[in-house]
C-alpha cells in the first residue's frame, strides 16, 4: 500500500494531507485522553503500536508470485479506536520513509489515509457491527483485522487511479492498480486475521477488565481459562 | 482457546506463508508496491521527489526491515511474558 516517494502528483498529494492532518490531531488529543484518564492502557498502547511495527515489516509471499505485507491496524482500532491508530500508524509510516525509502514524505498524507485511517475505520465498524449482532469475538476480530487489511489496499488503488491516468477511465485505473494489489493480499489478510485473533484472545484473558474498561468488550471474561505452566 | 489452539493457528499462518513458495518456484517475489511503482513509471510518469536517504544497499535494507520487526516483537514478549508471570504469581501466592 506504500506509494513511493514522488508518485503522487500536484494536487493529489496535498488532498490527501488535508484529509489525513485532523484525524491526525484528533488521534493525538484521543491518546492524550486516554492516557490521561486510563493510565493502564499504556502498556496496550506500546502493544497495538509494536504489532503494528511488526506486521507491516512483514514482507509475505503471495499465491500471485508478488509479496506484499500486512498492516496489523485493525487489531489497534478495535482496541484503541480508529484516531490513536492513525497515529501508530504515522509513526511506523515515518521510520518507513526515512530510514527505508519505502512509502515517502510526500505521499505520507496518501499512506496514512489508507494504512491508517481508512483500514482501521472499517476494522471499527466492523467490530462494532459484529458485537451488536452478538457474533463470537474471535470470529469479529478475525473479520476486523482481515478486511481492514483488504481495505487499505482498494483505498490505495482509488487512490492511485484517481492520481495516475491509466487505461480509458478512473474505473480501469481503479481495477488494474486493484489487480496489482487485490488478490496478492487475500492470504495475507487471512494471516492478519489469524494473528489478530490470537493476540486479542491472549488480551481477553488477561486484561480483559481493562478492555472493559476501555469498552471494548462488555464482561470482562476473567478466571476462566488460566493456566500455570508449572 | 488454549495453547493448542495457539498453536494449530499459528501453524496456519505459516502454511499461507509457504504455500506460494512451494506452489510458484520460479516466481520472482518481487513486492506489490514495487509492481504499482513500476506500472505508473511505464505509463511515462516521472516522480517529481525522491527519497532523501535510501538505505546504500540491500543487506542494509534488510537490516532495517529486521530491526523494525524485531523492536515490534521485543515489545510484544516482553508484555506477553510480563503478564504471564504477574498471573502465576498470583496463583503462586493463592495457593499458599
Amino acid at each position: 500500500m506504500h506509494i513511493m516517494e514522488g508518485f503522487l502528483p500536484h494536487p493529489w498529494w496535498e488532498i490527501w494531507f488535508a484529509i489525513s492532518i485532523p484525524i491526525v490531531i484528533y488521534g493525538i488529543y484521543r491518546l492524550i485522553k486516554i492516557t490521561k484518564n486510563v493510565p493502564e492502557s499504556k502498556p496496550l498502547l506500546a502493544l497495538m503500536g509494536a504489532f503494528i511495527f511488526v506486521l507491516s515489516a512483514l514482507k509475505i509471499p503471495s499465491v500471485t508470485g508478488s509479496c506484499s505485507h500486512p498492516t496489523g491496524t485493525g487489531l489497534s482500532a478495535v482496541i484503541m479506536g480508529p484516531g490513536i491508530t492513525s497515529v501508530l500508524s504515522m509513526i511506523v509510516l515515518v521510520f518507513q520513509s526515512l530510514l527505508l525509502a519505502h512509502g515517502g514524505l510526500t505521499t505520507l498524507g496518501a499512506n496514512l489515509f489508507s494504512m491508517g485511517i481508512a483500514g482501521p475505520l472499517l476494522a471499527y465498524a466492523i467490530w462494532k457491527i459484529c458485537q451488536k449482532a452478538d457474533v463470537k469475538p474471535a470470529i469479529g476480530i478475525f473479520l476486523a483485522a482481515a478486511l481492514g487489511n483488504l481495505f487499505t489496499y482498494v483505498v490505495t488503488s482509488f487512490q492511485l487511479a484517481l492520481a495516475i491516468p491509466i487505461g480509458n477511465s478512473f474505473f480501469d485505473g481503479f481495477l488494474f492498480f486493484g489487480g496489482i494489489f487485490a488478490i496478492t493480499q487475500i492470504p495475507l489478510a487471512i494471516a492478519e486475521g489469524i494473528l489478530a485473533v490470537i493476540l486479542f484472545d491472549f488480551l481477553a484473558k488477561y486484561k480483559g477488565q481493562l478492555l472493559a474498561t476501555l469498552k471494548v468488550i462488555k464482561i470482562p471474561k476473567m478466571k476462566k481459562t488460566v493456566e500455570v505452566k508449572q | 482457546m488454549n495453547n493448542k489452539h495457539y498453536i494449530i493457528l499459528i501453524a496456519i499462518v505459516v502454511v499461507i506463508c509457504v504455500i506460494p513458495l512451494i506452489l510458484l518456484p520460479n516466481a520472482e517475489f518481487g513486492g506489490a508496491d514495487g509492481g504499482a511503482e513500476q506500472a505508473i513509471s511505464d505509463t511515462g510518469y516521472e516522480p517529481w521527489f525522491t527519497s532523501i536517504w535510501e538505505p546504500p544497499s540491500g543487506e542494509i535494507e534488510s537490516l532495517l526491515f529486521a530491526l523494525q520487526a524485531a523492536i515490534g516483537a521485543i515489545i510484544i514478549g516482553y508484555f506477553i511474558g510480563y503478564e504471564r508471570g504477574k498471573r502465576a504469581k498470583k496463583e503462586i501466592k493463592a495457593s499458599m
